[in-house]
């Protein structure tokens, strides 16, 4: 409606700006809504240059009120395409949110790793309120899913005083990653590093709050998390099968959290191999992001001093759990899952 | 599920290419299988039992020329961890379509890592083909050698092959020998790992196949996925496979529901077991982990 208003009066010289932006909407707007929503208060006037899109709104309103010189004319086209976009499916939409602790942000990373599917993630399912960098939101919100990276570090209060808000602003806290499920290269830390010397005491994210879910390894899945995130949407708002499958999917990683903390190579030894379970699959030494495990003569051996305890290998092992429920459908779930993300 | 698990059809068939059959363990349909896929481009690359620098010890192997597949044809009586190379095919590999074979605790690994890709990063949706072979138990390298070189008094470079069939484990030597034991005697041998294993015909494969319910030099073929049923139906379409209606062989289909029923009977039995199998303070009884339950 806006457009119509503005568009004819400005016609001939929107016309050679409006070329590029009406090739950009089809990838662009696709990654920013849910920025924006996040953005309580965009402040900077839109001045510069069509592309920057986050200013889209303010330029709205101020074009409302005396349209004007030609590049925010551009803005107004895009703003309503995105807010049109974006209207419909929010109400649908949970909230994830990520705390960064003690991480090398390469949790974070990942999430971005999905490439064209975070932009489909984030358009009809999750509505990112809360992440380093990627949103403009200083303070820990009210969210549906939280997910955690990063141990939490004792000697900074600030960490274990995000945390225990974090745990109390979300419904599900996931340990997102392996330093914040089983603390992974943080247990080797002394202290003495540049430049919070006296940072030395780091603990898995459960030693402080409760944890619903863990995401293990170093990094994550990228497909992991995008799984999780679809289960978690279907869980919070799908209808009573699709939440029986959410259910389903989501226990054994639930499992996972209440197993405890602790996670080394050695799992495979204490809970594969000792128990009797273990058949020599070779998924433990696939999976392995440090290569510390080779199979010797049809089992796993591992070598102690490479492990970086980030529990890959366990939860990754066939024996570790196998819920046939889940699995003998795995040909639904993948294909219910491809079509989420188309 | 059914103990043979959820299939669209099954079949006898055998391999038309003798160049395969020769050295394949049955039908031939596994190799061949990957070599059309190969062909077809429906894979860049198959993880496959190969050869190693000991005599029958497989060594998982990423074969991308049927040379390479006729190399890693016929079955090894021990487990060859072909999960080990499943992220390695995408990375140094470069393979983006990947073919794996396995027994079926592998082949729920390979599910397992798609549905839940925890440490296996951009794997999931580059599993092309997965074909399952069946599978009632698997030894250690080390039982293989006692059983080939104790029971059978052979030596392990001097075997041609090795077969399992009618109850009786045989090996086939170079010169013509053949030796034989009694498929009992093995048991003691069995890695306990698979004494938990509920799976006997690779029930999540897109195609499985085994010696079991075809005549001698044929193999069960069960139809199970759609894009297994794609690939078989090509595969069929080019003139690959000759094929009989499992209802039309001896012994049939019958057998391998039988063996299959005896296999997850047993093992849900062990599986039953490990939960009372010890004690705790109070008299009660104490479990060792189970998991299908939890991790």
């Amino acid at each position: 409606m806006i457009p119509a208003a503005s568009q004819p009066q400005n016609k001939p010289e929107v016309k050679p700006e409006a070329k590029p932006a009406a090739t950009e909407p089809q990838t662009k707007p696709k990654a920013k809504p849910e920025v924006k929503t996040a953005r309580s208060k965009p402040h900077r006037r839109p001045e510069g240059k069509p592309e920057v899109k986050p200013e889209a709104k303010p330029a709205a309103t101020k074009a409302q009120e005396k349209p004007a010189v030609k590049p925010s004319d551009v803005i107004v086209k895009e703003k309503v395409e995105v807010v049109q976009k974006e209207e419909k499916p929010v109400a649908e939409k949970i909230s994830i949110g990520e705390l960064h602790l003690s991480g090398c942000t390469g949790c974070l990373v990942t999430i971005a790793d999905n490439y064209e599917g975070l932009f489909k993630l984030l358009d009809d399912y999750a509505d990112l309120v809360y992440a380093l960098t990627l949103v403009d939101t200083r303070h820990v919100p009210e969210m549906d899913v939280c997910l955690v990276e990063g141990s939490c570090c004792l000697n900074d209060k600030l960490s274990v005083e995000e945390l225990k808000e974090a745990r109390e602003k979300s419904k599900v806290l996931v340990a997102y990653g392996a330093c914040a499920a089983y603390g992974n290269i943080t247990r080797f830390c002394r202290g003495g590093q540049w430049n919070q010397p006296g940072h030395e005491a780091f603990v898995p994210i459960s030693e402080v709050v409760d944890v619903d879910l863990y995401i293990p390894s170093c990094p994550p899945c990228p497909q992991e998390v995008r799984n999780v995130a679809v289960m978690a949407y279907l869980l919070l708002k799908g209808n009573e099968e699709q939440k029986a499958l959410a259910t389903a999917y989501l226990t054994p990683l639930m499992q996972l959290a209440k197993r405890g903390n602790e996670a080394c190579g050695c799992d495979l030894m204490y809970d594969v191999i000792n128990q009797g379970l273990c058949m020599g699959c070779g998924t433990c030494a696939g999976t392995c992001p440090v290569r510390a495990i080779t199979m010797e003569y049809g089992k796993p051996n591992v070598n102690r001093d490479q492990c970086i305890k980030c529990g890959a290998c366990y939860s990754q092992c066939p024996r570790s759990w196998f819920n046939f429920d889940v699995m003998n459908n795995y040909e639904g779930i993948m294909d219910a899952i491809k079509g989420a993300m188309q | 599920m059914d103990v043979l698990g959820n299939y669209k059809s099954v079949i006898s068939a055998r391999s038309t290419d003798k160049d395969i059959t020769k050295k394949s363990q049955d039908g031939g349909i596994i190799t061949t299988l990957f070599a059309y896929a190969l062909e077809e481009g429906i894979i860049d690359g198959a993880i496959v039992a190969g050869p190693s620098n000991e005599p029958w010890r497989p060594e998982p192997m990423v074969a991308t020329t049927k040379a390479e597949l006729l190399a890693a044809a016929g079955t090894r009586y021990t487990i060859s961890p072909n999960l080990y190379l499943i992220k390695e095919a995408t990375r140094s590999y470069g393979l983006d379509r990947v073919g794996i074979v396995g027994v079926p605790c592998q082949i729920q690994a390979v599910r397992k890592a798609q549905l839940y890709p925890i440490g296996m990063r951009d794997v999931d949706d580059k599993i092309a083909l997965a074909l399952g072979i069946y599978c009632m138990e698997n030894l250690s390298y080390q039982a293989l050698e006692a059983i080939v070189e104790d029971h059978c008094n052979q030596k392990m470079e001097s075997v041609k092959k090795m077969d399992i069939g009618k109850g009786k484990f045989t090996v086939y030597t170079e010169r013509g020998a053949v030796s034989q034991m009694p498929l009992k005697l093995i048991h003691k041998y069995v890695q306990p790992g698979c004494n938990v294993c509920l799976d006997y015909v690779a029930n999540l494969a897109d195609i499985s196949s085994g010696s079991v319910g075809s005549p001698d030099g044929w193999s069960t073929v069960f139809v199970r996925s759609m894009k297994g049923n794609a690939v078989w139906d090509g595969a069929m379409a080019a003139g690959l496979f000759e094929t009989k209606p499992i209802d039309q062989v001896k012994p049939g289909l019958d057998l391998v529901k039988k063996l299959a029923t005896e296999k997850i009977t047993k093992n849900q039995k062990t599986v039953d077991a490990r939960k009372t199998i010890g004690l705790k303070a109070d008299g009660t009884p104490k479990g060792l982990r189970n998991p299908y339950e939890s991790p």
